[in-house]
């Protein structure tokens, strides 16, 4: 049987303790900022994704407004700190709880009315629009001027000299959201999101309560996200409206586990290191030009709907069952 | 007789103008294996969508195992241990089949490791073992039918009420599927089917309903329902009922 | 009455503008009621409309007016190759992917245009640009009122083209019975291109009345795709009607809202109006489809 990057049980406990080795050890090889800086997007972006996976890929519901989770988590981080003098490693906690009640907000009103499909993507775009909105008018964050963390750099402070104290930080949430989808993978809780994924109303019919446990992804997956967002905020120490709440965000959040491989544990990472790697040669290839490197993203996002529905992760699995299907 | 263990009393279901079931009344008592027929569009299939729980009934009430059903949820329905099948298979395509039966499992076992377990069993017991590690996509009709089966019945159920599982299976198929129904009774699970394989109904059931434009037009034994030549002509189509007596006596 | 001197023309204001975001959002509508897609990129093939229409008249001068002859089949020509190559192959049997490929699509036209065009806003002058035409209670600017009239002519005329022509009577079949429609031998890809293609050419037009009120910029696609689809959801999925009277709704929404409610929070009354239909009733004023 050929290798595959569908992992589960033993063999993806030693994968991850694997990437764990190889992320500690990472940094130490990573002589330059530039390439430092580098693998810290790369992290962060899993972290996203990995967020956007659990609900969309795990759970089918796919989201076009993760920013709505991610943007609160930036904006408490960020508000508590500036306006409140609230430490950012409380505000870091505080920027999950606040992702994961937008999202079990956002999830309560869209499932209570059976929102599914289209209409579910849509409606959480337009609730990440209206927070956007409503960030760019309201004071406490600065409106559409944005607000600026002060530079503090002690470690106390959640602001390293170091860029590696970041690395290791996003490193840690990385690997949190790793366990999190092996989590998915090898409970209860999971199977019954997979389950509501491949057919809802089969799920119920087993006795799955399919509003709760899409309330429960939507406000875990509304938590790393706003993880995420409280990262970024620390790491950028400057946030807008449109950077928090914009689709960007939203798009990237996407794009990462549907490159990489849906419902897959390590799809994120791998879409992230992709998309990043293939980002970074445009960019030395065709100059740093305003556009042109979200154009081939979407152009990415274009082929692999088209090619590989199933994401990178999916060839090596898809190889791996068809000839299967084919004897029965 | 003891308190039946569903109770079904003056349904009454609309869709629009169209009134879909009307004043049904049935019971099923614990053991039983009982049969719902009728031609298509009886309105089979949204009793047992109401029973569920996935419909709301306009008037009446459900009771199971002594408790309301009624306007419940498919799930807590499930949980008090009522569990339907569907008419037309809906397997949990990407996964395999064992992770499909262990959705149903996790009803009543909360750890993975006990829920595959169960899962193993009740698969190998309705004999698909050979099928765990497939993926439910690739299956046969035949398999598919059985995996619907086996996830109900991997939820413990008090009472399964199966959906036409025979439908589109060969005759060797629904000699080994009617054995299996016949198994699952004799292990204490009461049994509420829908079936359009005539010969399955007369050599399974104990008791038949007969639904006809959303409102029961008869219910008896096997034998009385066959010999209600009124009846099974008014939905079999005339001369129906003579070849049924034939085939019973045939089987007797 | 203190306010009515102001409300009168915001309300103007906004039935002008409503009528080309109906016929913005037909577009959507007709896509969505035959193909059963909801067009992610629709707004962003707004965009490129405009910038058609920005440099017909900047480099050729050519009236916006006159591009009515010229924008819309070339969108027509661009929303058939689109669904034709790209939007028809993608579903792979889930509606999510295609929402997929047309968000990909708006990204990649988005920033494309950012990329050739750069962010700067632009505008075009016209000898008519700003005139008004007094209408006894309130004045109006010229262009906005040939918006208004031409919005709703168009929308008649394609509300009459599909009751009429054999071509839309296939494409009508098509969307109410998409099997039957292949046994009796209907090109089913090539119908479902060809209603892309007049849905992407009502947005052609759109921008031919906009420009001139208007301006166009990269990122003017993301502003009208949640507005087209808030008026095709407040209308109904697929409902004619339904976009015309959502369109001029919402644009009413806007104005009044942005009278109110300042200009930052202007466009929240449309999300709120669209997260809410959603909600509450997801078939639209007059819609009939679940």
């Amino acid at each position: 049987m050929m290798p595959s990057l569908r992992l589960s049980g033993q063999r993806a406990l030693w994968a991850m303790a694997g990437v764990a080795i190889i992320g500690v050890v990472l940094p130490l090889l990573l002589r330059s900022d530039f390439w430092l800086n580098f693998a810290i997007m790369v992290l962060f972006f899993t972290v996203l994704g990995q967020a956007w996976n659990i609900l969309g890929g795990y759970g089918g519901q796919f989201s076009f407004g993760h920013a709505a989770f991610f943007g609160t988590g930036a904006y408490v981080t960020a508000v508590l700190q500036v306006k409140f003098g609230i430490n950012p490693w409380l505000g870091f906690v505080l920027a999950g709880i606040g992702g994961g009640l937008v999202g079990a907000a956002i999830g309560f009103l869209s499932f209570r009315y059976g929102l599914r499909g289209s209409y579910f993507a849509l409606v959480t775009l337009a609730f990440a629009e209206v927070l956007r909105i409503l960030a760019n008018a309201a004071a406490f964050t600065g409106g559409g001027v944005g607000t600026l963390i002060p530079l503090k750099q002690t470690a106390a402070n959640f602001q390293f000299v170091d860029k590696t104290g970041f690395y290791f930080v996003i490193f840690a949430l990385m690997l949190i959201g790793l366990l999190l989808a092996y989590w998915l993978e090898n409970s209860r809780f999971g199977a019954r999101l997979m389950a509501i994924r491949e057919n809802e109303d089969a799920a119920r019919a087993l006795g799955v309560n399919a509003f709760a446990i899409k309330l429960g992804a939507i406000s875990l997956s509304g938590a790393l996200a706003g993880l995420a967002g409280a990262f970024y905020a620390q790491y950028f120490l400057y946030l807008d409206p449109r950077l928090a709440y914009g689709p960007g965000i939203s798009v990237e959040a996407l794009l990462v586990p549907i490159i990489g491989g849906m419902g897959t544990i390590f799809g994120p990472l791998l879409g992230a290191t992709v998309l990043h790697v293939v980002g970074e040669i445009a960019r030395k290839v065709m100059g740093d030009a305003v556009g042109l490197n979200l154009a081939l993203y979407g152009m990415v996002l274009v082929a692999m709907v088209l090619f590989l529905p199933n994401g990178i992760a999916g060839l090596a699995r898809r190889q791996r069952l068809k000839p299967k299907e084919e004897r029965l | 007789m003891s308190e039946p263990l569903l109770d079904v009393r003056h349904v009454d279901k609309s869709f629009g103008g169209l009134r879909a079931i009307a004043d049904v009344s049935l019971s099923v008592h614990q053991g039983e294996i009982v049969a719902l027929i009728g031609p298509n569009g009886a309105g089979k299939t949204t009793l047992f969508a109401t029973v569920a729980g996935f419909l709301k009934p306009d008037a009446g009430a459900i009771g199971f195992f002594g408790h309301d059903i009624l306007g419940s949820t498919p799930d807590r329905i499930c949980a008090l241990g009522l569990v339907r099948t569907f008419q037309i298979v809906q397997p949990f395509a990407g996964l395999t089949v064992r992770q499909n039966i262990a959705v149903g499992a996790h009803l009543r076992h909360a750890g993975r490791r006990e829920a595959l377990e169960l899962a193993d069993s009740v698969g190998r017991r309705l004999g698909m073992a050979a099928l765990l590690d497939r993926p439910a996509i690739g299956l046969t009709v035949a398999a598919r039918k059985r995996l619907e089966l086996a996830r109900a019945l991997a939820t413990e159920p008090r009472l399964l009420l199966l959906d036409e599982v025979m439908a589109g299976l060969n005759p060797t198929e629904i000699d080994e599927i009617v054995a299996m129904i016949r198994a699952i009774r004799d292990e204490g699970v009461t049994v509420l089917l829908i079936e359009h394989v005539m010969q399955a109904v007369m050599s399974l059931a104990e008791r038949i309903y007969v639904l006809n434009n959303g409102a029961l037009i008869a219910e008896g034994t096997p034998a009385a329902i066959a010999a209600n030549s009124a009846v099974v002509d008014a939905y079999l189509g005339h001369g129906a009922a003579g070849k049924l007596q034939a085939k019973q006596v045939r089987h007797a | 009455m203190l306010e009515f001197s102001i409300l009168l023309p915001a309300l103007l204001n906004g039935l002008t503008i409503g009528a080309v975001y109906a016929l913005v959002a037909l577009g959507l509508t007709l896509i969505y009621g035959v193909l059963h897609i909801i067009n992610f990129a629709h707004g962003s093939m707004l965009m490129l409309a405009l910038y058609g229409v920005f440099f017909l008249h900047a480099l050729f001068g050519i009236d916006p007016y006159v591009s009515l002859l010229i924008v819309p089949p070339a969108l027509f020509v661009l929303g058939y190759a689109l669904q034709r190559g790209v939007i028809g192959r993608a579903s792979h049997g889930k509606d999510e992917n295609i929402l997929l490929v047309t968000l990909g699509l708006a990204i990649v036209m988005d920033n494309l245009a950012l990329y050739f065009w750069k962010a700067d806003t632009r505008t075009i002058d016209t000898p008519y640009g700003f005139d008004t035409v007094d209408l006894g209670i309130a004045t109006i600017a010229v262009p906005k009122a040939v918006a208004f009239v031409a919005a709703l002519l168009i929308c008649c005329a394609l509300w009459l083209l599909m009751a009429r022509t054999d071509l839309c009577k296939a494409i009508r079949a098509l969307a109410k019975e998409r099997q039957g429609a292949q046994l009796v031998g209907i090109n089913v890809p090539h119908l479902f291109a060809m209603s892309f293609g007049i849905g992407a050419a009502c947005v052609g037009a759109a921008a031919c009345l906009l420009l001139p009120s208007f301006y166009v910029a990269p990122d003017v696609g993301q502003v009208f795709v949640l507005i087209a689809f808030t008026v095709v959801v407040l209308g109904g999925m697929g409902s004619f009607a339904g976009a015309l009277i959502g369109g001029m709704i919402i644009g009413v929404t806007e104005s009044i809202g942005g009278l109110f409610l300042g200009e930052s929070l202007g466009q929240l009354g449309i999300f709120v109006i669209f997260i809410a239909v959603l909600l509450f009733r997801p078939t639209g004023l007059l819609g009939h489809r679940a």
